[in-house]
């Protein structure tokens, strides 16, 4: 019953919107509006083109400006305060253009509106005008894309020997994080083949380098100090995303990425900065994955230098807690497996003359 | 240009004209395989229209669940099915369906083969003056091919595992794995099916323009006294023509990859408990090959848009489109600058650091043309009598969102600034406002224009205004606030927000951006009851309603096959002598000798006088150019 009132509802207000515009056609066929070059429309549209600037802005400033602190994430990275700034600064020279065509655009739109007995001026070209304003755009963008070129080849240039290394895996649907271990801070090999369900990153243990990887459930990095994100996919695209620090590079299945940049602020200052005792960094993912891809979040943290080299010494190595996968250690690297996992206390100078 | 092929088409097409009036075709040749460019283009168009509701449809449902994260969508059931999970809720993979079908058929579907094919097919010969496409029967097999397509894409909707979901750039390894997402499986096999005959059909339809735009101008048509929307189709179908054939490769491969085991994308993948043979192939391979046609198809939709924005702002302001020479230029150089900026959308796909300079300055480079077409429209409008038809106002909107979403472009072109804005919503803002829009109201603007040509006809003016006003305000309302969410970082393609930002900071926005959303869809439907009802119903159209210069207001309201029932018209003047110094009305059409305006012509045009008596007697006459 309430379905047909409703389906009645519709088809009566279609009928009288259907019965007004049969009237009002009739109407501007007596009057003989419809045979005039431009008739009373004309002025409605031209003052309408006036009534949409001026409320566009209006809308435009007041939501950019009331809103700032909603829109305007706040930036803990070196390079992203650079990039932040060409951000800016591109805003400010893109939104002096985009205020000036649209005015002009809307503006004479109303005043060059059709009058009668006016006759629009013959201005087939001007070739100092046309110059202009090929050469200005030209010199404005030459500056935009030389300030760019530079933040750009110093973001991507090679890390420097000491960055913290932390590698970052993507997988449907969620990140993987291993460190190369604090006994040989190096990262080990790995085989895409070798992965398993507990060996998420196919780590290959005939590599000495792995022994004393750990792969923590959370990631940690160092305030202050370079970091180089190595990066790589298990199954299909994804994206690698740190919003607050302005890093984002694509995680690819068989071709390993990498990105570095050093957080200013750790998760401490930021929760002082934003009032936030909740807050956290986190990373997503921006390349569109499968069913999982919104909810691919993994909590970062990060610390005071100190704070974070005694986290590092507290994870337990991956070969400490999966002891089962010692059998896949070659024989005669077992002893150095364990004490470099840190399954047994071994003394350092019987692991060099192992090595 | 010689005028010895000019006489051999128009023997040609005299003998087809006899023909005609011989008998008038029946239903099956007339309408539905028929070869007469005029209903192939009516055709793409009202396929195209087709599209674009669906297309709409399926982005008003997922903006859904987006403005609306918590409604119950169980009312939906009988037109979703089990896409509705049994807690009322929009399945999120079938969430990335939506997304990518309302993308593909979007870009595709609704603004290259409804745009070009609508404009391009009618257009051409009217505007060229020629009795038809250089070949009739290529143009009909473009458009069932492109028929053929369309049925397999809407097949694709309705099957079990869903149609194609991994965005409408199918990246492998994701488009190439059923086991990453279910629409992979049959739904991608259809996908690509459908775009191998729809690129055959946009190759079919691009050599017939090209051939035609060359060959069958009639007499005095030279190049530099083309309409621009000729230049635009006439680009547009040279730069489709080029990089078509590069996504059809593209697409191969993947097939190859998914059907018979290649490794051309896919390398060191391990999914669902196991570990793929496949080695070797780079998925970044695939990015390069797809945007390759990706980027330059943005121009292909947007460059016919520009065409029909120039005539119709010209016709309207009543004044020469300023600086002629400059809008084909920008034209031209464009085009070519589209095949060298591709990898702009690869920045921070691991690409070499190098290779994403070179590409930002080029891609830069771009917007320097494209702020001289501005700066032209505007130039054209001042000290115009603007009158403004609801063509004029589509093309004065098509300019701001231009503009607007041009201006964002700067930022995503600068590899820098792009590290933060790529994949969010941003990126989304810019593109459908630069492209989607500005492309879907130069499609408005010339169905609005030529609709008196279609069925000799008007449509509704006032409702007209209104379906303007609506979608113009409705557009600024769906895609500006979307600037906003982006700077924030909000990546795109997501389902849900809740696990990005538990505050939630957008939720009012992204209402707001649904409901305005469904308004503007809601404001199509006056468009379509203007559409169809003025078909049958609209008042009965003069032969040039607009006061036009160009050569389609000399045919009879409702052209026959071939056009012109006699001679075909020569052509003596550029088409944009409009409010000329001097001249009785404010337009002398193309057709008008300068012998016969002595009062307005320029002295230079006097000079031609002369030439003109010449090619009366079908002297050979050669560009002056």
């Amino acid at each position: 019953m309430f379905q047909f009132i409703i389906i009645l509802g519709v088809v009566l207000l279609l009928v009288i919107l259907f019965t007004l515009f049969r009237i009002s056609r009739l109407v501007s066929v007596v009057k003989g509006s419809d045979k005039k070059v431009a008739s009373t429309s004309n002025k409605v549209n031209a003052a309408l083109f006036m009534v949409f600037l001026i409320g566009g802005f209006g809308f435009f400033f007041w939501y950019s400006w009331t809103y700032f602190d909603d829109y305007n994430l706040p930036v803990a990275s070196d390079h992203g305060v650079w990039t932040d700034t060409l951000f800016w600064v591109t805003m400010a020279v893109t939104g002096i253009v985009f205020i000036i065509t649209n005015v002009l655009l809307f503006w004479f739109s109303y005043a060059y509106q059709h009058k009668d007995g006016v006759k629009a001026k013959f201005y087939p070209d001007n070739v100092k005008l046309e110059l202009l304003w090929t050469v200005v755009p030209a010199i404005v963008l030459a500056g935009l894309v030389f300030t760019g070129l530079q933040a750009w080849n110093d973001i991507t240039s090679a890390a420097s020997e000491d960055a913290e290394i932390v590698e970052i895996m993507g997988y449907q649907f969620a990140w993987g994080v291993r460190y190369p271990g604090v006994k040989d801070n190096a990262l080990g090999e790995y085989n895409y083949q070798l992965i398993d369900a507990v060996n998420q990153f196919g780590m290959d243990l005939k590599d000495k380098n792995s022994y004393d990887d750990f792969m923590p459930i959370e990631m940690h990095i160092p305030k202050g100090k370079e970091v180089l994100l190595k990066i790589r996919a298990r199954d299909v695209l994804h994206s690698v995303f740190l919003p607050h620090f302005r890093v984002k590079m694509d995680a690819v299945p068989g071709m390993p990425t990498h990105f570095k940049f050093t957080a200013t602020k750790s998760t401490q200052d930021m929760r002082e900065e934003l009032g936030d005792p909740e807050f956290d960094y986190f990373v997503t993912c921006t390349e569109i994955c499968g069913k999982g891809h919104f909810s691919m979040k993994l909590k970062l943290v990060v610390d005071e230098p100190a704070d974070f080299e005694k986290w590092k010494s507290e994870q337990p190595t991956w070969l400490k807690l999966n002891p089962d996968y010692l059998s896949k250690v070659p024989e005669e690297k077992r002893e150095l497996a364990k004490i470099k996992a840190g399954i047994v206390e071994g003394d350092e100078n019987n692991l060099k003359a192992s090595i | 240009m010689a005028t010895a092929d000019i006489h051999i088409t128009q023997e040609a097409h005299h003998d087809d004209h006899e023909h005609h009036d011989e008998h008038h075709g029946n239903f099956w040749t007339t309408y539905v395989f028929t070869i007469d460019h005029k209903m192939i283009g009516k055709q793409f168009l009202i396929t195209g229209i087709f599209w674009a509701l669906i297309g709409g449809a399926l982005s008003v449902i997922f903006r859904l669940q987006l403005g609306f994260p918590d409604m119950q969508l169980e009312w939906i059931r009988p037109l979703l099915g089990q896409w509705v999970t049994p807690e009322g809720k929009l399945d999120p993979e079938f969430y990335l369906a939506l997304v990518t079908m309302h993308g593909t058929i979007m870009v595709f579907f609704v603004l290259t083969a409804g745009l070009s094919g609508t404009f391009s097919n009618f257009l051409i010969p009217l505007q060229i003056g020629a009795r038809d496409m250089a070949s009739g029967f290529m143009n009909m097999l473009s458009y069932w091919f492109f028929f053929i397509s369309s049925v397999i894409m809407f097949i694709s909707l309705f099957i079990e595992t869903g149609p194609a979901s991994g965005g409408w750039v199918i990246y492998p390894p994701l488009s190439a794995l059923p086991q990453a997402v279910n629409g992979s499986g049959l739904g991608m096999t259809l996908w690509l099916v459908s775009m191998a005959l729809f690129i055959v059909s946009q190759l079919l339809g691009g050599i017939n323009y090209i051939t035609t735009v060359i060959n069958l101008r009639t007499k005095g048509m030279s190049f530099s006294k083309l309409p621009l929307t000729i230049w635009a189709f006439f680009i547009t179908a040279v730069i489709g023509l080029l990089s078509f054939p590069v996504l059809f490769a593209a697409a191969l491969l993947l097939i190859f990859d998914r059907s018979f085991g290649t490794s051309f994308y896919l390398s060191d993948i391990f999914i669902n408990g196991e570990a793929l043979p496949n080695q070797g192939g780079s998925p970044i391979l695939f990015q390069h090959l797809f945007w390759f046609l990706g980027h330059p198809e943005v121009y292909i939709v947007l460059l016919p848009a520009l065409g029909i924005t120039s005539e119709v702002i010209a016709t309207n302001s009543r004044k020469p489109i300023f600086g002629y020479k400059a809008m084909v230029g920008s034209i031209l150089f464009i085009a070519i600058l589209s095949f060298v900026v591709w990898a702009h959308h690869m920045f921070v796909t691991g690409m070499d650091p190098f290779l994403g300079s070179v590409f930002m300055l080029l891609t830069l480079i771009i917007a320097v043309p494209s702020a001289v077409k501005v700066f032209n429209y505007l130039t054209t409008l001042w000290k115009g009598n603007i009158r403004f038809t609801p063509a004029m106002l589509f093309s004065i909107g098509l300019v701001s969102f231009f503009i607007s979403g041009g201006l964002t472009g700067i930022f995503l072109g600068n590899s820098a600034i792009d590290i933060q804005l790529h994949d969010t919503y941003f990126v989304v803002a810019h593109f459908h406002l630069v492209m989607g829009s500005a492309s879907f109201f130069g499609l408005m603007a010339g169905v609005y224009h030529w609709f008196p040509k279609f069925y000799g006809r008007m449509m509704d003016a006032k409702l007209g205004y209104v379906h303007f006003w609506l979608t113009f305000v409705g557009v600024y309302m769906v895609f500006f606030p979307m600037h906003y969410i982006g700077i924030a970082g909000y990546p795109r393609r997501y389902y849900s927000f809740t696990n990005f930002d538990t505050l939630n900071t957008f939720s009012d926005l992204n209402m707001f951006v649904s409901i305005a959303a469904i308004i503007t869809l809601g404001a199509q439907f006056i468009f379509l009851f203007n559409f169809f009802y003025s078909m049958y119903r609209g008042r009965k159209a003069t032969l040039n309603p607009w006061g036009s210069n160009t050569l389609e207001w000399t045919t009879p309201l409702n052209p026959g096959h071939g056009n012109w029932p006699g001679e075909i018209p020569a052509v003596y003047r550029w088409p944009y002598d409009y409010s000329k110094p001097g001249a009785k009305e404010d337009f002398i059409p193309q057709t008008v000798p300068f012998s016969e305006t002595p009062e307005s012509n320029l002295p230079h045009e006097n000079e031609l006088i002369k030439l003109e008596s010449d090619t009366d007697e079908d002297v050979i006459v050669v560009d002056e150019k």
